[in-house]
């Protein structure tokens, strides 16, 4: 089994458009979640992380969820000495909703058909980088990130591909707020992740790309990069129980947590943190505590970044495994937002400051709705 | 070692008609989608309510897979064990549309959980009891060699024993589901799990 190796990285939020600004923001305790005056999404103000109005804007050539996944991805492509144009490449795009916003601009006609269609996103953007494969699209709910690595890691292990670009990202419109609205999951304020007063999520609009390899990062002098981090492993469950609540267990996703640990041949001390999903809803926090706690993973801190970016859906997962490699790399554990008092039943670490501590082993957890959970292990 | 695995059964539904396993179940020459599929659902005497609330991409993956798992002996797999992976080409559009009308006065949750395509793999396990590995991928057309590779290194993982793996695909009156329950166990004639046999059933080559 070829192992993989994670050889360049990019994040574009408004906190910035790099993975260094975007790091260097968390350890500032900057968030991007403000108050927004925008009633083309909502017709009072509300809290959401947005980028200005006047960047990304789409045009005749590309839309703006293009944009961004381009932006994100030719950041991460200079890190890297690899040929997108080689066959043994492949770039795998990760969403929810991708280009739906163009819903809201006119009449919905053939044209605008072939705009909406994320086919037409994935040829654009395989043409743009000169790629040989039309992109592989991802489109699992909130745990459409994490399962692109996932996707990738399997090619990698099987030696289908040697290189994967995964990239992810997702476009706040009116489309996606009123339907969250409607399910009253919308907090009023910045999110309150695990808090005991916690009220709903926050949305956030980002990108974000990770590049795989199955040939470790090279120094200038030729030897391996002393700071490669690996994807080790990960699974994907269903809890085959209802399509837009969590399992009332959390058995799910600590069968995905226990087989990414077994298949790993890690034991859940060697895990030093936990990125968790942490979207600050009443049942998705409380599930994933219970999750976390029968994983026997009471002890190690876990923080959830949704606080910082809000809910970047389809980018969620990579932006936030960005930061868990980003952690690992300068042994540092970014606090979770928002969070002051425990608020969830199961006694897991929740950390509200930052940690430097030896980190070497990083859980990532994602759940969504249709009942999916998802679990990723990096390591250095 | 990659061991070989079998296509134990298949159903096609489209152009008002089912197929299970290359052949016709059932057809119905003149009707809109929404009502041939409530026909299907009268059809297999099925009693579950909560197909009444699905959208339609749901109401058509909910009954291929029916059709598929019918007569299989499939308890014997643990929930854990079962995995499915689609794909189609339209995503949620349908859905999307429906949803984003109601948005112009009140907007309905009820549809809006519907804007995802992987909401039809949670109907499916919710029914049959999967808890498997799940994947939605969405694709320009059906990819029988992208499926191939993907449910085979399921397969290849010891816990995995069971994958529903294929194409759901609806927009407006435009429908094509094709689903494949694939395994590692073969039964009289089941053909081998391959980007082939599996592009044969899809384009109906008997």
């Amino acid at each position: 089994m070829k192992e993989a190796f994670i050889i360049g990285h990019n994040i574009v939020s408004p906190l910035g458009n790099t993975t260094a600004e975007n790091f260097s923001s968390l350890l500032k305790n900057i968030s991007s979640v403000k108050q927004h005056v925008n009633p083309g999404i909502n017709e009072e103000p509300f809290y959401a992380s947005l980028f200005d109005e006047g960047q990304f804007i789409t045009n005749h050539e590309y839309t703006k969820f293009e944009q961004l996944l381009m932006a994100s991805i030719s950041k991460a492509v200079e890190q890297v000495d690899i040929n997108l144009r080689n066959e043994k490449t492949l770039l795998i795009i990760s969403t929810t909703k991708g280009n739906i916003s163009l819903l809201e601009t006119g009449p919905f006609n053939e044209s605008m058909e072939q705009k909406i269609s994320l086919n037409a996103s994935a040829k654009k953007i395989a043409s743009h980088f000169q790629l040989q494969h039309n992109p592989v699209v991802v489109s699992n709910a909130c745990i459409s990130g994490v399962l692109a690595i996932l996707t990738a890691l399997r090619f990698i292990h099987a030696g289908i591909y040697e290189n994967v670009v995964v990239t992810g990202a997702d476009v706040i419109s009116k489309f996606v707020y009123s339907g969250f609205q409607s399910f009253q999951a919308l907090s009023n304020g910045i999110c309150k992740p695990f808090d005991k007063n916690r009220d709903g999520i926050n949305l956030g609009e980002a990108a974000a790309t990770i590049i795989l390899s199955s040939h470790p990062k090279k120094e200038m002098d030729g030897e391996t990069h002393a700071g490669n981090i690996k994807v080790l492993s990960g699974a994907v469950s269903n809890d085959a129980n209802h399509i837009s609540g969590p399992s009332r267990t959390g058995d799910e996703l600590s069968w995905c947590i226990t087989k990414s640990l077994h298949d790993a041949n890690l034991s859940p001390a060697d895990i030093d943190f936990i990125s968790a999903h942490g979207t600050a809803t009443l049942y998705n926090d409380e599930m994933e505590s219970k999750a976390i706690a029968s994983a026997q993973l009471s002890l190690p801190p876990v923080n959830s970044l949704k606080g910082y970016y809000g809910h970047t859906l389809g980018a969620a997962g990579l932006i936030e495994s960005i930061i868990s490699i980003e952690s690992l790399t300068q042994n540092t554990v970014i606090p979770t937002m928002g969070f002051r008092e425990m608020g969830v039943s199961n006694h897991i670490h929740i950390i509200d400051k930052i940690m430097h501590i030896p980190l070497q082993h990083c859980l990532k957890t994602a759940s969504g709705f249709g009942g999916c959970n998802a679990a990723v292990i990096f390591s250095k | 070692m990659v061991k070989e695995n079998y296509i134990i059964s298949s159903c096609v539904i489209r152009n008002k008609t089912v197929v299970k396993n290359k052949k016709e179940i059932f057809a119905l020459r003149t009707n809109e989608v929404s009502s041939f599929l409530l026909e299907v659902y009268h059809f297999l005497k099925i009693d579950y309510p909560k197909f009444y609330k699905m959208d339609n991409l749901c109401k058509l993956g909910f009954l291929t897979a029916e059709v598929l798992l019918k007569d299989e002996n499939i308890a014997t797999f643990l929930p854990e064990e079962s995995a499915i992976v689609l794909t189609n080409t339209h995503s949620s559009l349908d859905a999307d549309l429906k949803y984003f009308e109601t948005t112009k006065t009140f907007a309905s949750p009820g549809l809006f959980v519907y804007t995802l395509p992987n909401i039809v793999m949670g109907e499916i396990c919710i029914r049959n009891h999967f808890k498997g590995e799940n994947a939605f991928f969405v694709f320009e057309k059906f990819d029988a060699g992208f499926l191939e590779k993907y449910v085979a290194g399921l397969l290849n993982d010891k816990v995995n024993q069971l994958c529903i793996c294929g194409w759901v695909d609806i927009f407006r009156e435009d429908y094509t589901a094709v689903l494949f329950l694939t395994g590692k166990n073969k039964k009289d004639n089941s053909p081998v799990f391959s980007k082939a046999s599996m592009e044969n059933i899809f384009n109906n080559i008997r």
